[in-house]
């Protein structure tokens, strides 16, 4: 069997498959489908320093080999989540991870101190790339100055892994990981939605709230792939890959794209399960292409 | 309640009406427990534009034949494909999901309304209540009579009054026009149709002060309660319907203004 266990950071994964955050709520909600223990991690629904809303609905439309979202970060807030939500997930045997977010450095640092003293939180995933809110998110993850601010001040008042989410709506996304990577990101994950839309030509409205929203799903994966290709060769700091991975031979690619980890997002609302038969089927493939570890294929492509 | 992804195998698709299929499905183990008011989030094969599975309600649970029955509106794509599938196909759904409707308790005077397709989950709800000796009043409506649909195997657990819009069938108007209302007392009424229907319920139910709780149908994704996309707003914000619904009293609901 080979071994499946990597490194990000400091922070020890025994096989390189998360989920996505904002697809897995807090995990909790698919225990019934497949042992949480089984994968990497889970990054759990972005949280904010104080309560959100979200957006109006709606706030899903399909599309082709995909779907847009503008949910727009609603969560109660990184005080709710430390005395609600963190006792009921904290002894679950994997890597739990808090994605966070907020509308200026001081708030993505205030909440990302609050959670570095939740003991079983061994990282957290800074959101600089929702493209669904008006103040903060995106604004902050599409220029380099923007980006670096952010890491900035939360690198200051946070401690253990701290992994940077980057948008893929920008110019040169290897721009913004070197500044993410020279301000003390332990590590990037890519690539957070595209920004998309759909119209309703009957009603001649958008299909969502807000008009725009983003997108996910296999039709993002070829972006996704050749961005983390990309990123990988840029940055000397792990990249976690993620954009429409819904297999096996999809997280494959990534990997040999140079992904040290995936993350699994929409997939998981078509099969709750998928996240552990990924797991399961990068094992076999390893095992059946004679590979002693799954470090064997990561970064393999030049 | 424990929800599972089943492999279920498809018994018929009986064309009942020239918009509304009738899906009967098996498995080979007992079908699990399942609530009158759940859903269930089915994967729509051999659709190439159907990215997302479809969320239909429980239409009946025959335990006798251990079927599960699915009415579906072939509205779109994905429903439409589901409108061909034959005996024998496998029809992969995630259930039992949802919170479903508030169990009848004995005495109580249970009024069902339903409209269009919404129908559907209240003939579960209405054989749950008899076989529990609580007999269940229908109140359905539809454009004409054509429309009305499984009048039969609602005739089989309660009584059943009609509305339609044209008079063909029953009392002319709509289902909240219906004499039935004026006549006798209700201490409860469960509803699912077109939310202009359900909207015109709820304000005859707080008018008369009767206890009213509604089932929503928000564009779903996950049908979990982790996308957080199919929100509706109430007295405690943003809440999903998957997961908090579908089923919600009025009272927690901003349908008042």
């Amino acid at each position: 069997m080979a071994k499946l266990n990597v490194k990000i950071g400091a922070l020890q994964l025994k096989n390189p498959v998360m989920t996505a955050s904002g697809t897995f709520g807090y995990g909790l909600e698919f225990a019934d489908f497949m042992p949480l223990d089984g994968i990497g991690g889970i990054i759990v629904k972005g949280t904010t320093l104080n309560p959100r809303e979200g957006n109006d609905y709606p706030r899903m439309a399909e599309t082709a080999q995909g779907m847009l979202n503008c949910v727009g970060l609603q969560n109660k807030g990184v005080d709710y989540f430390c005395t609600h939500i963190y006792p009921q997930i904290k002894d679950i045997d994997t890597n739990m991870i808090v994605n966070v977010s907020g509308s200026s450095p001081e708030d993505y640092a205030e909440c990302a101190a609050r959670i570095d003293a939740l003991e079983q939180i061994p990282a957290v995933e800074l959101n600089i790339s929702c493209p669904n809110v008006k103040d903060g998110g995106m604004a902050f993850g599409v220029t380099c100055a923007g980006a670096a601010s952010v890491v900035k001040a939360v690198r200051q008042r946070y401690h253990k892994t701290l992994i940077v989410k980057l948008s893929p709506n920008v110019t040169d996304i290897t721009e913004i990981a070197r500044a993410v990577e020279a301000e003390g990101a332990d590590a990037v994950s890519l690539i957070n939605t595209l920004m998309g839309m759909a119209i309703d030509i009957e009603k001649r409205k958008p299909l969502l709230s807000i008009r725009t929203g983003g997108l996910s799903g296999p039709a993002v994966k070829p972006v996704a792939l050749r961005m983390v290709w990309q990123v990988a060769k840029a940055v000397g700091i792990p990249v976690v890959g993620l954009g429409g991975i819904s297999c096996a031979k999809d997280a494959i690619e990534f990997l040999m794209a140079g992904a040290t980890a995936i993350e699994i997002g929409t997939a998981n609302f078509l099969d709750p399960a998928i996240s552990i038969k990924v797991r399961d089927g990068i094992e076999a493939w390893l095992d059946s292409h004679g590979c002693q570890s799954v470090e064997d294929i990561i970064g393999v492509i030049d | 309640m424990k929800k599972y992804v089943l492999d279920l195998t498809v018994v018929s698709v009986e064309r009942i009406h020239a918009r509304y299929v009738l899906i009967r499905l098996t498995d080979t183990k007992p079908l699990p427990d399942m609530l009158p008011g759940q859903f269930v989030e089915v994967r729509v094969d051999g659709s190439p534009s159907t990215f997302l599975r479809r969320p239909i309600s429980i239409n009946y649970v025959d335990r006798a034949k251990n079927q599960l029955w699915l009415l579906v509106a072939t509205v779109g794509e994905g429903t439409k494909t589901l409108a061909t599938l034959q005996p024998g196909a496998v029809l992969n759904c995630v259930l039992p999901l949802g919170n479903g409707f508030t169990p009848a308790v004995s005495g109580q005077r249970v009024l069902l309304i339903g409209g269009g397709v919404g129908v559907a989950p209240l003939l579960y709800m209405g054989a749950q209540m008899r076989e529990q000796c609580i007999e269940p009043t229908f109140l359905l409506g539809a454009r004409t009579q054509e429309d009305l649909l499984m009048l039969d195997e609602f005739k089989k657990y309660g009584r059943v009054f009609v509305t339609t819009e044209d008079g063909s069938a029953g009392e002319k108007g709509f289902v909240t026009n219906h004499s039935i209302l004026q006549q006798e007392q209700f201490d409860r009424i469960s509803t699912c149709g077109p939310t202009p229907m359900m909207k015109a319920v709820a304000r005859l139910a707080r008018e008369k002060g009767i206890d009213c709780e509604v089932s929503l149908e928000n564009l779903m994704a996950c049908g979990l309660g982790a996308c957080l996309c199919c929100v509706e707003k109430t007295i405690e914000g943003n809440l999903c319907v998957c997961k908090e619904g579908p089923v919600f009293n009025i009272n927690r609901l901003l349908w008042q203004s």
